[in-house]
C-alpha cells in the first residue's frame, strides 16, 4: 500500500501525520471494482444513505422528545404540530426506517442470488447479518417510543417472548422491563438503547466496509477479476452510479414522506398507550412479519420462539449450507428457480404474519415456515451436489469481448 | 546448568513458569473483577426500590355485585376481581381435572368461592383477555377469551383451549375484612 503523491502542500502535511487522504484514495479512486456491477449493487450504498438519514433526523427528534410515559405521546404530537418542520423530520424518520429495511432486504436477496456470501466473503456476510440484527432491535425499540397502543402492546408481546425461556424466563422479562409490566422504566431504557444502537450499527458498517475492501466486491458473474482489465476505479465510476441511485431512491422515498406518510404505519399507534386495553389485532411493523409468521406457525410457545430466532441464525451457516462452488445464480439453472420460490415463500410468510392466526392462515403459515427451513437446510446442500452448473466465462471481460468479435 | 541436560537452563524455565503464573493470576483476578463490576450495571436494570414499593393494592369488594367484575391495577398489571355466580362456581368446581391443561382444582384457586382474583394477563404473550364487561366475549368456557391468539379460560381462570400454556395467575392476596382485600 504505497502512499499516493499529493501535490497540495497542506494535504501532504496532514497525510504525513495522519494518512486520511491515503486511506480515502485507496478506498475510492484506486479501489478496483469489478466493471460489470448491475443496479442491484446500488442497494448497499443506499442502505448507508438511509442510515445517515435515520441518525440525522433521530438526533434532532431526540431534542424534542420526552421519554416518560405521561409525556411521550404528547411530545411526539407536539413535534408533529408545533416544532418547526417537526412533521417532516418525524415522517422522514418513520418512513426512513421502512426504506432502510427495503434497501437492506434487496441487498440481502441480491447476495443470496449471486452467492455473495461464499468464500472469501463469509465474514463480510456475518457482519451484514449482525447489522441486520442490530437494525431489528433498534427499530423495535424506536417503535415503542411514541407510546401509542401498538407501541405498548408490541413491546409487551415481544418482551414476553423471553418468558418462554425455561426456568429463568420470568426473571429475564422482569429485568428487561425494570418492573412488573412494560412501564416507564422500560420506555426510558428503550430510548437510551435506541439512541445507542445506531452508532453500533455505524461501527458494524465500518467493519463491513473493511471486510469488503479486503475481499473486494462480488459481481453478477460470480468470478473474481483476473486483472486490471476486469476492474474500474470505484471513484468516479461507481460514486456517480451510486449517486444516480440516491436520486431515484429520494424520488420514491420523498413521494411516501409527502403523499403517504402513514402508509407503513398502524392507525392504532395514534391512540395513546393504555395498559388496561389490548387492541384486538396486534401486528408488528411490516419488516418483522415473516418472522412473526414463523413464531405463530409453531403451536408451542418455546418452540415458536426458537424457530423465530433460528430463522435468522441459520443464515450465519449459509456459506457452508450452500455447497455449490459456483457463486452466481446466473450459471445455476436449478438453483435459480429455487431462489425465486424462496423469495415468494418469504413474501407469503410476510402476508401470513399480517393476518390473524385462525382458519386457513394457520396451515398456510406452517407450510411456508417448513419451506423456509427446508430450502436453507435441505435444498441448498443437495443442489450443490446434484445440480450441473453452466460453463463459467473465462473472465469478466471475456463474454463482452466475444460478442464484439 | 550441569544437572540440566534436556531442557533450557532451569533458571530460564523457572522464570517462564513464574511468568505464566503471574499471567494466569492477573487474568483470573481481572476476569473476576470485571464480572463483579458488571453486576451493578446489570442489576440497575432490575425493578428499583420505588417500583417495588408499589407492590400492594387494596380493593373494596362491597361495590361489586354478584355476576359483576372489576379490573384493578397492581404493579402496573391488570387484576381481575370477579364476583362469581352460583352457576359459575358450580361449573368451575365440576370441571374434570383430566380436561385441564394445568390441572388445579377450583378450591386451590380461591379463598372464598364467590371471589375469584386473577392477574389479567394471558399466559401466552401477555395480552389482556376479554370477559370483564358483560358485553365482552367470554370464550367457550364462560370465563375469559384472549383476542390476540385465541386462548379460552374457564370460570376459574384455567386455560382450556388455545395456545396459552398455563392458567391465569392467582396473585397473593389477603382478606382484610369481609369486603376488603389487599393484593400483594
Amino acid at each position: 500500500m504505497s502512499a499516493p503523491a499529493f501535490n497540495n502542500k497542506i494535504i501532504k502535511w496532514i497525510d504525513e501525520r495522519i494518512p486520511l487522504f491515503t486511506v480515502l484514495e485507496h478506498s475510492t479512486s484506486s479501489y478496483p471494482t469489478p466493471k460489470n456491477l448491475n443496479y442491484w449493487w446500488n442497494f448497499g450504498s443506499l442502505a448507508l444513505f438511509a442510515l445517515v438519514i435515520m441518525i440525522m433526523t433521530g438526533i434532532v427528534l431526540a431534542m424534542n422528545y420526552t421519554g416518560h410515559t405521561s409525556m411521550a405521546f404528547d411530545s411526539v404530537e407536539r413535534i408533529m404540530r408545533d416544532v418547526n418542520y417537526g412533521w417532516l423530520l418525524r415522517y422522514l424518520h418513520m418512513n426512513g426506517a421502512s426504506f432502510f429495511f427495503i434497501c437492506v432486504y434487496v441487498h440481502i436477496f441480491r447476495g443470496l442470488y449471486y452467492g455473495s456470501y461464499k468464500a472469501p466473503r463469509e465474514i463480510l456476510w456475518w457482519l451484514g447479518l449482525l447489522i441486520y440484527l442490530a437494525m431489528m432491535a433498534t427499530a423495535f425499540m424506536g417503535y415503542v417510543l411514541p407510546w401509542g397502543q401498538m407501541s405498548f402492546w408490541g413491546a409487551t408481546v415481544i418482551t414476553n417472548l423471553f418468558s418462554a425461556v425455561p426456568v429463568v424466563g420470568n426473571f429475564i422479562v422482569t429485568w428487561l422491563w425494570g418492573g412488573f409490566a412494560v412501564d416507564n422504566p422500560t420506555l426510558n431504557r428503550f430510548f437510551s438503547l435506541h439512541y445507542l444502537l445506531p452508532f453500533v450499527i455505524f461501527a458494524l458498517v465500518f467493519l463491513h466496509l473493511v471486510a469488503l475492501h479486503t475481499s473486494k466486491s462480488s459481481n453478477p458473474l460470480g468470478i473474481e477479476p483476473k486483472g486490471p482489465q476486469d476492474t474500474i476505479p470505484f471513484h468516479p465510476y461507481y460514486t456517480i452510479k451510486d449517486l444516480y441511485g440516491v436520486g431515484v431512491f429520494l424520488l420514491v422515498f420523498m413521494g411516501f414522506v409527502f403523499y403517504a406518510p402513514n402508509f407503513f404505519g398502524e392507525p392504532d399507534n395514534y391512540i395513546p398507550a393504555n395498559p388496561m386495553v389490548t387492541p384486538p389485532h396486534i401486528v408488528p411493523e411490516w419488516y418483522y412479519l415473516p418472522f412473526y409468521a414463523i413464531l405463530r406457525a409453531i403451536p408451542d410457545k418455546l418452540g415458536g420462539v426458537i424457530a423465530m430466532f433460528g430463522a435468522i441464525l441459520v443464515l450465519f451457516a449459509l456459506p457452508w449450507l450452500d455447497s455449490s462452488k459456483v457463486k452466481s445464480g446466473r450459471f445455476r439453472p436449478v438453483f435459480k428457480w429455487f431462489f425465486w420460490l424462496f423469495l415468494a415463500d418469504c413474501f407469503l410468510l410476510g402476508w401470513i404474519g399480517g393476518k390473524p392466526a385462525e382458519g386457513n392462515y394457520i396451515p398456510i403459515g406452517q407450510a411456508a415456515t417448513f419451506w423456509y427451513f427446508f430450502h436453507l437446510l435441505v435444498v441448498l446442500p443437495l443442489l450443490g451436489r446434484l445440480e450441473k452448473p453452466l460453463a463459467l466465462p473465462a473472465s469478466i471481460s471475456a463474454p463482452v469481448l466475444k460478442e464484439k468479435a | 546448568m550441569a544437572h540440566s541436560t534436556t531442557a533450557a537452563p532451569s533458571g530460564s524455565s523457572q522464570g517462564e513458569s513464574r511468568r505464566d503464573f503471574l499471567l494466569i493470576a492477573t487474568s483470573a483476578v481481572g476476569a473476576v473483577g470485571t464480572a463483579l463490576a458488571v453486576w451493578p450495571f446489570v442489576h440497575s436494570m432490575n425493578p428499583a426500590a420505588d417500583t417495588l414499593a408499589l407492590s400492594t393494592t387494596e380493593v373494596d369488594l362491597s361495590k361489586v355485585a354478584e355476576g359483576m367484575a372489576i379490573t384493578v391495577t397492581w404493579q402496573g398489571k391488570p387484576v381481575f376481581v370477579r364476583h362469581r355466580t352460583a352457576d359459575e362456581i358450580k361449573m368451575a368446581e365440576e370441571a374434570p381435572l383430566s380436561d385441564l391443561r394445568e390441572p388445579t382444582p377450583d378450591k386451590d384457586r380461591v379463598q372464598k368461592p364467590e371471589w375469584l382474583i386473577l392477574v389479567g394477563i394471558c399466559t401466552h404473550l401477555g395480552c389482556i383477555p376479554m370477559g370483564q364487561k358483560a358485553s365482552d366475549p367470554r370464550g367457550d368456557f364462560g370465563g375469559w377469551f384472549c383476542p390476540c391468539h385465541g386462548s379460552h379460560y374457564d370460570t376459574s381462570g384455567r386455560i382450556r383451549k388455545g395456545p396459552a400454556p398455563l392458567n391465569l395467575v392467582v396473585p397473593k392476596y389477603t382478606f382484610l375484612t369481609d369486603s376488603q382485600i389487599r393484593i400483594g
